[in-house]
C-alpha cells in the first residue's frame, strides 16, 4: 500500500505485538533490575516484584509466539532475510551514514521502501535480539522458574549459575537494545514521526 | 656395651621378670579399653541404656519381691545411635553424672547435682583452641538467649552434650550443616513445650513471622537460622550472638549480592574448604554454593556499566550533533 508518500510498513497484528511486548518489555526490565539489586522500593514489595516479573515475562513469552508466526505466516519475514552479499559491508555503510554522513549532507544508504523497511544495521541488530537475546532470555527464564529443568551441571559449572547469568546477561543486552532503539527511532522526519508510525501503522517516506 | 645390655636395649620387655610383665600386660590392657571406650556399643546391656533407651524398663521391687515393669519418662529416653556417633561418646554416662545413678531409684537429690558446663571441660584448654569455646561464651553472654535468661540458659539448651556432632565441621553437604544448625533452633522454637519451660510463654509460629520472607520453605532449607540472626564475628566460624526480630537481618540484598554477608560464615567456610580440595577455575565455578542474586558477578557488573555509561555517552553525543547541525 502506498499513498502520498506513505508505506503502510506495520500491520495490526504487528502493532499489537510490538505494543504488548514493549510494554511487557519495559516491566521486565524494571522489576528485573529491581529484583537483581535484591532492595524493596517503597511501593512494590519484592514478592510483587518477583509476581510481576513472571507474570510479564508469561506474557512477553506468549506474544513472542505471535512475532514467530506472524513473520512464518505472513510477508513480514521477508525484511529479515540477509543477502550474503556485502554482508559486513552493508551495515557498516549503514554506521557510516549514522556516524559522519547524516551531519555531512548525506542521503541515506539504504532508503526504506515497500521492499525494505530495515537498514542493514537496523535488521542485523533486530535478528540478534529477536532470534538469539529473545529466545535465551526465555528460556533461561524458563529455566530459573522451573529449577528442576535445569541441568545439574554442565561442564562441571553450576547449571542453575549458567541459567541466571545467562538471563540477567540478555536482560541487561536487551535493555541496552531499548535504549539504542528508542534513540534511534527518534531519527526520522522528525522526532517523534517514527513513534506515530509504530502506532498508525504508516511509514513517511 | 655388653651383649646383655644391647639386648636389654633392642627388646626392654623381655628383661623384665615375668611376673611384672603380666602385670605391664594387664595395664595395657585395660588402658586400651579405655581409650576405645565404646561404652555404647551394646545399649541393651548397658546399665543405664537398658532402661534409658527403651519405651519401657522393668525391675525388681525388693519391697515387695516382685519384679515389675514402668513407662520410661520420654524425655529421659536416649538415641543410642546418636549417642554413639556424638562428640562425647568416648565418656560413659556416669563420667558426667553421679556414680550414685547406678542403683534404681535413683536418689531424689541426685537431681540437685551440678552437672559440668562445655568450659568446664574445654575452656582455656589448648587442646580445644580451634573451637574458641571463651570466644563463644563472650559472643553468647550478649546474645538475646543470655540477656534473657541468664545462666539458665545452659550450652545444653541448643547443644546436647548427649548427642552433638560437629556438622558443621565435618560435613560435606552445605544442606545437612543448615538443617543440622536449624533443629537445634526448632529444637524449642518450634517445640510448645520445650519453648514454654525456658519462655514461660507460647511460642510464635515460625512460618506465620516469617511470612515476609518470600520462598519461605526454601530459605528454611538452604539457609540456616543463625545466618540472619546473630551478629557475624569474623573469625568465629558460628556467631554466637543470636539476635532477635529487631536486629535480625530483613534486607535481600545482605545475602543476595555479590558481596553477600552469606559469604561470611558458612558459605565461606565452605568455598575455602572446596577450593582447598579442588582449587582449579572449574572446581571454583563448580560450587555448588549457589545463592540468587550472587550471581552478579563483579568482572560482569563492570562491563555492564561500562556498556550502558558508553551507550548512553554515545548518544548524547549524537543528539548533540543532530542539533546543532540542523
Amino acid at each position: 500500500m502506498n499513498s502520498n508518500n506513505k508505506i503502510y510498513f506495520y500491520p495490526v497484528w504487528l502493532r499489537i505485538w510490538h505494543g504488548i511486548n514493549a510494554l511487557g518489555i519495559i516491566i521486565l526490565i524494571i522489576t528485573g533490575i529491581s529484583l537483581q539489586s535484591g532492595g524493596e522500593s517503597g511501593f512494590i514489595s519484592f514478592n510483587l516484584n518477583i509476581k510481576i516479573h513472571n507474570f510479564a515475562g508469561a506474557i512477553v513469552s506468549f506474544n513472542y509466539l505471535i512475532f514467530l508466526l506472524g513473520n512464518l505466516f505472513t510477508e513480514n519475514s521477508k525484511f529479515y532475510i540477509v543477502k550474503p552479499r556485502n554482508f559486513i559491508k552493508r551495515p557498516l555503510k549503514q554506521a557510516y551514514y549514522y556516524a559522519w554522513g547524516m551531519f555531512h549532507g548525506m542521503k541515506p544508504p539504504y532508503p526504506l521502501s515497500e521492499k525494505r523497511k530495515f537498514n542493514p544495521l537496523q535488521k542485523y541488530f533486530y535478528l540478534i535480539v529477536m532470534y538469539i537475546a529473545v529466545p535465551l532470555v526465555i528460556f533461561s527464564g524458563i529455566g530459573l522458574m522451573f529449577p528442576e529443568l535445569i541441568f545439574d551441571k554442565i561442564y562441571n559449572v553450576s547449571g542453575v549459575l549458567i541459567t541466571a547469568v545467562t538471563h540477567s546477561a540478555m536482560g541487561f543486552f536487551i535493555s541496552i537494545f531499548l535504549i539504542i532503539h528508542l534513540y534511534v527511532a527518534s531519527i526520522g522526519k522528525s522526532p517523534l514521526e517514527n513513534f506515530k508510525s509504530i502506532v498508525n501503522g504508516w511509514h513517511h517516506v | 656395651m655388653n651383649l646383655d645390655q644391647i639386648k636389654k636395649k633392642i627388646n626392654p620387655l623381655k628383661y623384665i621378670p615375668m611376673n611384672n610383665r603380666l602385670f605391664i600386660f594387664l595395664i595395657l590392657y585395660c588402658a586400651s579399653f579405655s581409650l576405645k571406650a565404646q561404652y555404647y556399643d551394646d545399649p541393651e546391656n548397658h546399665q543405664c541404656l537398658k532402661c534409658h533407651s527403651t519405651q519401657t524398663y522393668g525391675f525388681h521391687n525388693d519391697l515387695m519381691d516382685t519384679d515389675e515393669k514402668r513407662l520410661m519418662n520420654p524425655y529421659y529416653i536416649l538415641d543410642t545411635v546418636a549417642l554413639k556417633s556424638g562428640v562425647h561418646s568416648v565418656f560413659d554416662c556416669t563420667d558426667c553424672h553421679s556414680y550414685e545413678y547406678t542403683t534404681y531409684p535413683h536418689a531424689s537429690n541426685l537431681k540437685l547435682e551440678p552437672l559440668a558446663t562445655c568450659l568446664d571441660c574445654h575452656g582455656g584448654d589448648d587442646a580445644f583452641a580451634t573451637y574458641q569455646f571463651e570466644v563463644i561464651q563472650e559472643e553468647f553472654q550478649k546474645s538475646v538467649h543470655y540477656r534473657v535468661y541468664g545462666d539458665n540458659f545452659t550450652c545444653a539448651k541448643c547443644h546436647s552434650q548427649h548427642t552433638y556432632t560437629t556438622t558443621a565441621r565435618s560435613s560435606n553437604s552445605v544442606l545437612e550443616i543448615v538443617d543440622y544448625s536449624n533443629k537445634m533452633c526448632l529444637s524449642c522454637h518450634n517445640d510448645m513445650k520445650r519453648y514454654l519451660l525456658m519462655s514461660g510463654r507460647e511460642n510464635p509460629e515460625i512460618v506465620d513471622i516469617h511470612d515476609w520472607l518470600p520462598n519461605q520453605e526454601l530459605h528454611f532449607q538452604h539457609v540456616r537460622c543463625i545466618e540472619c540472626h546473630t551478629e557475624v564475628v569474623d573469625g568465629l566460624m558460628v556467631s554466637h550472638n543470636i539476635v532477635g526480630k529487631d536486629q535480625a537481618v530483613k534486607n535481600c540484598v545482605e545475602c543476595h549480592s555479590a558481596n553477600s554477608r552469606l559469604k561470611a560464615s558458612l558459605y565461606k567456610y565452605q568455598n575455602l574448604q572446596e577450593r582447598a580440595e579442588d582449587g582449579s577455575v572449574l572446581g571454583v565455578l563448580s560450587s555448588e554454593n549457589y545463592v540468587i542474586g550472587s550471581h552478579q558477578i563483579p568482572v560482569l557488573k563492570r562491563i555492564s556499566l561500562i556498556i550502558f555509561f558508553a551507550t548512553l555517552g554515545g548518544i548524547f553525543i549524537h543528539a548533540f550533533f543532530r542539533f546543532i547541525k540542523k
